[in-house]
């Protein structure tokens, strides 16, 4: 049971609230500390300015196995600049000091967090502003690893449902998911193919006769054309890809930000942003 | 020398042979560490290879492919100049790098294929690191008519050049990995992207006891093989089991498929040789995940890593491609816990020097790989009774090292 009884969490207000307006929900994804700590936090902290509703921000790992090249070269960025665990904890704690509203989920791979460990992260986390966490590589199967100890916590556990998720499966991916579901348009890895919009829209309603839960569609949406269609069939849409490669094409010779490296992702940012806000939610 | 065990050893356990569980856990380790979009797979590959298992028209065909075409059992040979200038136990080779292609790779890779087609999959995906289980995946492909594309990280594509004309020629794929180090991590990490997006019709075949279950307990199965026959063929030729049993460890399946038939006969001394590279005592500069490591979670599975604070996964370092993987089988790492396996490291230099003694004494050619249990052979047998019966894994011959080998002791044509 989510510990947050009693209270609407931040991403449950945020999704009421789009409803309320009648549009879906533009999630975004940037690497913390993509390409240094504070070029990172200015990215972050114009994230809400430039139309994103919820902010997804990956933790790098040094094997991310379920990325495409352009979040795998963030993820390297990052690390280069030193970014760690706790500097990632940290940048969540400063952006909350500008925006209690906006929701924030951090999403990566099991070891670091393991390696913190898993308890001292989840308390921190929660301490420090996360709303919820997605991580791709612990699966329903281990459930009491990591999503219960987070649900105790009042941290949202948010788990991605995949086009090989058949209804067999599909019961067992939703019974411990809170916050809303990511449906993960595609077989592949991030920013690969572009998804075939009515198989996204089925699968999304296929999702939403079993869970009351928001259904949010990344992977593979980079254009605001694509956002906008993808949109109309679901609560809101993911982009990632296209953000951390608007990062790499102002970089600098040596890899450091560039003067209008901030400004490049917002634009990305406002771009879709005014795309989707001409678009109906689903429901 | 001889690693500290770290749990109280293995009195306490009924059996060493009856993992994993369920979830596929041994002990802390193992599991199902993976995405989503693989687990529904991951799922039907756990019960098709139980319902193969258990099938004899399977179990047969995979006999009679490990005979007559696999060229098994392979010998049991003893040692006799190496044992003369030990000095000290009796050293036995298990042959297997006399089977076809040259490793033990090729137990695995007919039981996969096998599965494989079982599993109605059409497209066969590997990684590899020293070329040896990419070229008996390529092997198998072209005997079944399968295509198949073997992901190999750049730095070994350069040392290990011999296996990559070789996978040419028998029809592979072989796509050259830059990213990370080039090794076998950044391989297996390009291979999962891979299976990721061609879910629907490809077959992963995963070379070592590693991965998410029930790859280490199947590739275990399919290697346990080498362990069912020494078993027989060293109680054929002295009349009992053998006393000691030293085999490498990259991720460990050749070592596992030894140790395996012989985990609950206590009287069996077993010993895990990991890669030392550079030495113990350099920071990202060997490959000892176990003996220099700490348990974490990686590939699809929780076990001993080579990884810093941080929880990002180092390089390592090993001169031997099949052995330079910052991780280890789940098995291995459990066996380790309990005690039951002693695990020490080899330094390049080391192997080098056994490679050379191997070949000059034996006229093996010894792949980089067991010259490492060759290594440890050499500073364990002298402290053995004569009568103590040693057997080592002869994993792998060493055909493919010979440019690199010559490279490291400056010798020219």
């Amino acid at each position: 049971m989510p510990a947050s009884t009693g209270t609407l969490s931040r991403i449950d207000r945020r999704f009421a609230a789009l409803k309320r307006d009648g549009r879906p929900a533009f999630v975004t994804f940037v690497t913390a500390g993509d390409p240094d700590y504070e070029t990172s936090k200015a990215i972050l902290v114009g994230l809400p300015h430039a139309g994103a509703d919820v902010i997804e921000i990956g933790m790098p790992f040094s094997d991310p196995m379920a990325d495409g090249p352009a979040v795998q070269a963030s993820s390297v960025r990052a690390l280069k600049a030193g970014q760690t665990m706790k500097r990632t904890l940290q940048l969540v704690r400063e952006f909350r000091a500008t925006d209690d509203d906006t929701p924030i989920i951090l999403m990566g791979y099991y070891n670091p967090i393991y390696v913190y460990p898993s308890e001292a992260f989840l308390d921190e986390a929660k301490a420090s502003g996360v709303d919820g966490l997605i991580v791709v590589d612990v699966p329903p199967e281990a459930d009491n690893e990591l999503c219960l100890p987070a649900l105790e916590r009042g941290l949202s556990f948010i788990r991605l449902a995949t086009p090989t998720t058949d209804d067999a499966r599909l019961p067992a991916v939703l019974a411990n998911t809170s916050g809303f579901v990511y449906y993960v348009s595609i077989t592949g890895i991030t920013g690969a193919a572009a998804p075939v919009v009515s198989d996204v829209a089925a699968q999304v309603a296929r999702i939403k006769r079993s869970t009351a839960l928001p259904v949010v569609v990344g992977f593979g949406v980079r254009t605001p054309e694509q956002a906008r269609v993808i949109a109309a069939c679901a609560d809101g849409v993911v982009v990632g890809s296209a953000l951390v490669e608007a990062i790499r094409m102002t970089l600098g010779p040596d890899g450091q930000a560039g003067a209008d490296t901030v400004a490049a992702v917002h634009k990305v940012v406002r771009d879709l942003a005014t795309a989707l806000r001409g678009t109906s939610a689903r429901v | 020398m001889s690693a500290k065990p770290t749990a109280a050893p293995s009195t306490a356990q009924n059996s060493f042979r009856s993992g994993p569980d369920d979830l596929g856990f041994f002990g802390l380790f193992g599991g199902r560490f993976v995405a989503e979009t693989l687990m529904p797979l991951i799922l039907e590959l756990e019960s098709a290879y139980e319902a193969a298992k258990n099938d004899s028209k399977f179990q047969a065909e995979l006999r009679d492919l490990l005979e007559h075409y696999g060229g098994r059992p392979s010998p049991l040979y003893f040692a006799e100049r190496l044992t003369e200038h030990l000095k000290g136990a009796k050293i036995y080779f298990k042959r297997d790098e006399l089977n076809h292609t040259g490793s033990h790779k090729i137990n695995n890779c007919l039981g996969q294929i096998q599965l494989a087609r079982r599993m109605g999959k059409t497209r066969i995906i590997a990684e590899t690191g020293a070329g040896q289980h990419g070229v008996a995946v390529a092997t198998v492909c072209a005997r079944f008519g399968l295509p198949c594309e073997i992901y190999m990280g750049a730095t070994d594509v350069a040392r290990q050049s011999p296996n990559v004309l070789r996978m040419h020629m028998l029809g592979a794929k072989v796509n050259s990995v830059t990213s990370g180090a080039g090794t076998l991590k950044d391989s297996m990490n390009e291979a999962l992207r891979d299976w990721v997006t061609n879910v629907h019709d490809t077959y992963y075949i995963i070379g070592t006891a590693a991965g998410p279950h029930p790859y280490p307990a199947m590739v275990r199965d399919f290697q346990s093989v080498i362990g069912t026959e020494v078993r027989a063929q060293m109680l054929e030729r002295e009349g009992r089991l053998p006393d000691t049993l030293v085999a490498c460890i990259g991720g460990g399946s050749n070592a596992i498929g030894l140790f395996h038939p012989f985990l609950d006969d206590k009287s069996v001394k077993i010993y895990g040789v990991e890669a030392g590279g550079h030495g113990l005592d350099v920071y990202n500069g060997h490959n000892a995940s176990m003996t220099g490591g700490s348990p974490g979670v990686l590939h699809g599975n929780r076990t001993y890593l080579l990884q810093d604070a941080d929880g990002q996964i180092l390089e390592g370092h090993s001169i031997s491609a099949g052995l330079d993987y910052p991780g280890v089988g789940p098995e291995h790492s459990w066996l380790k816990d309990t005690g039951r396996v002693s695990y020490v490291p080899i330094t390049d230099k080391e192997a080098l020097v056994a490679f050379q003694l191997c070949a000059k004494l034996e006229g093996i050619i010894p792949a980089l790989e067991p010259s490492h249990a060759l290594s440890f052979v050499t500073k364990l047998a002298p402290t053995l009774p004569k009568d103590d019966l040693l057997v080592m894994n002869m994993c792998g011959r060493g055909d493919k090292d010979v440019f690199a080998v010559a490279e490291h002791l400056g010798m020219k044509i």
